[in-house]
């Protein structure tokens, strides 16, 4: 049995995904972290939102709740209120999180409440048919920007460190070791944790930007992210088609959200 | 022991129904005039080491809810028309995952922000059909504070009973005002919670396997049972599907759960079943009616539906049978009349209506009456 597969469900199979896609990766990589960190199918509630990556949750033997575009993050905020001995755990994409769930993710990260969030950053819509995101990088094509797109992008991390989160990582698909680094220490960790992981989507992406190999899609991950010290180095043009990867902030000082409800609890019953 | 009698605000008499029918969650964003709900169960919840948030917007208070409720927790919101109108989506995924919840709209004038201070019954269409696609739902109506308290708990009890949505649509002026309100302090409220998977090892369990009376037994999110949901259509493991036999089958269960029973959820109250000039009126505004019959209107009736929706016919229609003159009173240009319309096709329904946030005086309805004529 291949770890982590204990958490999955094989009747469910064949995914949505695509050949190629890179994300099944990622929930392999969220799997195989949380049977190594020994947790029990009780342990851990999956909430998703709308999109290819968001049927992750489905995926898994885990309670589940698919919910709708972009709201995964208010309903998880509420179960880990109801049920704060559960790992909640949020599986979203780049245009379910950043778009028109972006109100609710700097939310929960002003709150600083206690889920991780994963957002599969594919640079584009893949379940709709390939239309740009606020993470997909100028000039780069999609179907709702055949020209290329003129809007500037998000910098999730910094969108999130902004907003208050406490931990907040990046890495890709090609970097199962890092996925699971960062995956372990925002599944153990107390308050806001999000992980982006930049994922391939041969299909539509790849098609729509003349690289449609996924193994080559997969490796390119090589020389768009790097590390603080190789990113800083480049000349600003360079930057601008590269990403920083690795941990932006982690933040243990910080009282959670639950944390901070139970000093509430304690405050009104003594008063 | 008798009843105890207090003087309560609406905003009160709802928090303190939410209490007893054993409310463990709520969420809201500030919005007149239903924010003073909101406020009271912020102090009230943190004593009773229950949960109140605030959250960033309305689409997030009912997603929080739906949540909560799925993980087992009573789970309610309070929001006036624009919120309502944002709640929407969230009220469809309710309906198709079959989530327990309820929905307090205390309805402003409209449209858009229109008067947000006075009072209107714009909301009652949006309110059954605001949400895209086929789903069923309850909608309450109360037209004192009386009613406000006791359908808070019953609002509760049916979301419980058959896993849905209840809305309770109310008014500016209900919610604010204060009136006299007989609460019972013995523990004599019958109080409904959802029925639970009982499992013995060994057992297998499907989110969407086990049925009572076409009410699926769902167990809680957190309880480890591998539940699964989604608002697309689902199979009885809870997987999507997009099977017509599936979809068909799930639309029509999800209907008929509320359905079968309309008879027993559509409350209604009537004064002078005989009277010659019948009024339908909801909420607030059939409190003008009632007015009328206080002083001395024999041929005055008013029907009054407690519950706006589902609508049982059969009781209409039999309330109207000796009706000369039939006239729906409410706070819009005209929605439920068109619903009474329908159900009386061979009985003239006039419409007696006011908008603008203000209701109909007394004097004005006695001289509206006269000027309808068949």
């Amino acid at each position: 049995m291949i770890k982590g597969e204990k958490f999955f469900k094989p009747d469910r199979l064949p995914t949505i995904w695509c050949p190629g896609c890179g994300n099944g990766i990622v929930l392999h990589a969220a799997l195989e972290t949380l049977e190594e960190m020994n947790c029990s199918k009780k342990d851990v509630v999956c909430v998703s939102g709308i999109g290819c990556s968001s049927r992750s949750g489905t995926y898994t033997q885990f309670d589940q709740v698919h919910t709708l575009h972009g709201r995964a993050i208010p309903f998880a905020t509420a179960i880990k209120l109801s049920r704060p001995d559960k790992k909640v755990i949020v599986f979203t994409g780049d245009g379910d999180a950043s778009a028109i769930g972006g109100n609710h993710l700097i939310h929960a990260a002003r709150r600083n409440v206690d889920i991780t969030v994963i957002v599969f950053n594919n640079s584009i819509y893949g379940m709709t048919g390939g239309q740009v995101s606020p993470l997909t990088a100028q000039y780069k094509k999609g179907t709702t920007a055949r020209f290329g797109n003129y809007e500037n992008q998000f910098d999730l991390m910094r969108l999130v460190i902004g907003a208050g989160a406490t931990y907040a990582a990046r890495t890709g698909s090609y970097y199962f070791k890092h996925m699971k680094k960062y995956m372990n220490k925002a599944f153990t960790r107390k308050g806001f944790s999000l992980i982006e992981v930049i994922t391939q989507c041969p299909v539509y992406y790849g098609r729509l930007n003349g690289i449609s190999d996924p193994y080559k899609m997969m490796l390119q991950q090589k020389d768009i992210l790097l590390t603080k010290e190789k990113y800083e180095a480049l000349s600003e043009e360079d930057r601008s088609s590269r990403l920083m990867m690795g941990e932006f902030i982690e933040d243990n000082t910080q009282h959670s959200y639950i944390e901070k409800r139970e000093q509430l609890l304690k405050k009104v019953r003594e008063s | 022991m008798s009843k105890q009698t207090e003087i309560l605000q609406g905003a009160e008499a709802c928090v303190r129904g939410a209490l007893k029918a054993g409310i463990g969650f709520f969420a809201g964003y500030p919005i007149t005039p239903s924010t003073e709900i909101a406020e009271l169960f912020s102090t009230v919840l943190a004593r009773e080491e229950e949960i109140f948030i605030q959250m960033e917007d309305e689409i997030a208070s009912i997603t929080a809810i739906i949540g909560a409720s799925l993980a087992g927790k009573k789970s309610m919101t309070a929001t006036s028309g624009p919120g309502f109108s944002l709640m929407q989506e969230g009220l469809g995924y309710a309906a198709m995952v079959e989530v327990p919840l309820v929905i307090v709209n205390v309805q402003r004038g409209g449209p858009s922000t229109g008067l947000p201070t006075k009072v209107a019954q714009g909301d009652v269409m949006q309110s059954r059909w605001g949400s895209h696609g086929d789903h069923p739902m309850i909608v309450l109506s109360p037209s004192s504070v009386q009613e406000l308290y006791e359908m808070t708990i019953q609002a509760f009890n049916l979301s419980e009973k058959y896993r849905t949505p209840v809305v309770i649509l109310t008014t500016e002026t209900i919610v604010h005002m204060r009136e006299k309100v007989e609460i019972d302090p013995q523990d004599n409220i019958r109080i409904i919670n959802r029925l639970l998977p009982d499992l013995k090892p060994g057992d297998s369990y499907l989110s969407y396997g086990k049925f009572v009376d076409d009410v699926p037994v769902i167990g809680n999110i957190g309880d480890g049972l591998g539940t699964s949901v989604t608002g697309l259509i689902h199979m009885e493991n809870g997987f999507q599907s997009a099977d017509y036999e599936v979809a068909d089958r799930l639309i029509r269960r999800i209907h008929r759960k509320i359905e079968k029973h309309t008879s027993e959820l559509f409350e209604v109250e009537i004064i002078n079943p005989n009277a010659e000039i019948m009024f339908i009126s909801y909420g607030v505004a059939s409190r003008t009616v009632k007015s009328l019959l206080y002083t001395d209107h024999p041929g005055i009736g008013l029907i009054r539906p407690k519950t706006l929706f589902p609508i049982d016919p059969i009781k209409i229609q039999d309330a109207t049978k000796n009706a000369k003159k039939i006239i729906v009173s409410e706070l819009n240009l005209g929605q439920y009349v068109y619903e009474m319309q329908r159900i009386l096709p061979n009985k003239k329904v006039h419409l007696m209506e006011k908008i603008g946030g203000e209701l109909i005086p007394p004097k004005e309805m006695l001289r509206r009456i006269e000027d309808i004529h068949d």
